[in-house]
């Protein structure tokens, strides 16, 4: 039970991260933090379908790890959890078409180590 | 290090703060609120309105927004991470608030999850290309 809820966390959350940064780069760099502008960006992104995708993706790990929380303690829930860093940086490099140096390949290939150790 | 290249950075830092310490205090409050169990549906609708709970939504729907609004100028890669760090916190508020053991090898893993943020964040620029600063239409 435990790992499936975790495999269902990791891929939704994976694709909804995604989304979310597809979403955010299509919105443009958010420049303005008074209150009046970033409401205008909310209702602008309310509109956006990749954010939409987003939200929808999140309320699926959301859950799932509300169903975590109950069997496991936080200290191992969360970090297991970080395993969406490996899928996440093949996604941005192969989605999103990030230039992922090697120091982000390293710096990605050690947190996933140190998640692989905390959640052992 | 050009202008603006240090006013993105220093935006990057200040955001991922937010967005770490949104996410850690949100998973410790909805685990100090969670039942024991959640036999239904119904019971993971009645579980969000503990008090604790509620709070910790709360701080998950700041984490998703200050998130979001980190992704409008950072590259996901650079925010994976990044934000990695409260992989690190949320152990120690486990052991130090909910009296959680953390092992040797935990603590190996939260070192090695420390240098993997320290790499990335100190060795890379924070995006692929700048962005646009007008919201698409």
């Amino acid at each position: 039970m435990k790992f499936l809820l975790l495999g269902i966390i990791v891929a939704a959350t994976a694709v909804g991260e995604v989304l979310a940064a597809m979403g955010m780069r299509r919105h443009g760099e958010i420049r303005d933090f008074r209150p009046g502008a970033l409401g205008r960006a909310a209702a602008t992104l309310t509109r956006n379908r990749f954010v939409i995708g987003y939200v929808v993706c999140m309320a699926i790990p959301f859950f799932a790890f509300m169903r975590l929380l109950t069997i496991t303690n936080l200290s191992y829930a969360v970090p297991a959890t970080a395993a969406t860093c490996a899928l996440e940086t093949v996604m941005a490099k192969y989605v999103l078409k990030e230039h992922v140096n090697w120091l982000r390949w390293a710096g990605a290939a050690l947190v996933i180590c140190g998640v692989t150790l905390v959640s052992l | 290090m050009s202008a603006e290249t240090a006013r993105l950075r220093a935006k990057t830092w200040i955001c991922a703060t937010v967005v770490v310490l949104s996410n850690v205090f949100g998973n410790f409050f909805l685990k100090r609120g969670m039942p024991a169990s959640l036999p239904t549906p119904l019971a993971y609708i009645a579980a969000l309105f503990q008090p604790w709970v509620a709070l910790g939504v709360l701080l998950l729907i700041t984490w998703m927004l200050s998130r979001m609004t980190l992704l409008s100028w950072a590259d996901l890669s650079y925010v994976l991470p990044v934000t990695s760090i409260g992989y690190v916190l949320v152990a120690l508020v486990g052991k130090l608030f909910l009296h959680e053991e953390i092992s040797l090898k935990r603590w190996a893993g939260i070192v090695l999850i420390m240098a993997g943020v320290a790499l990335v964040g100190a060795g890379s620029s924070v995006q692929t290309a700048p962005r646009s600063q007008e919201p698409a239409r």
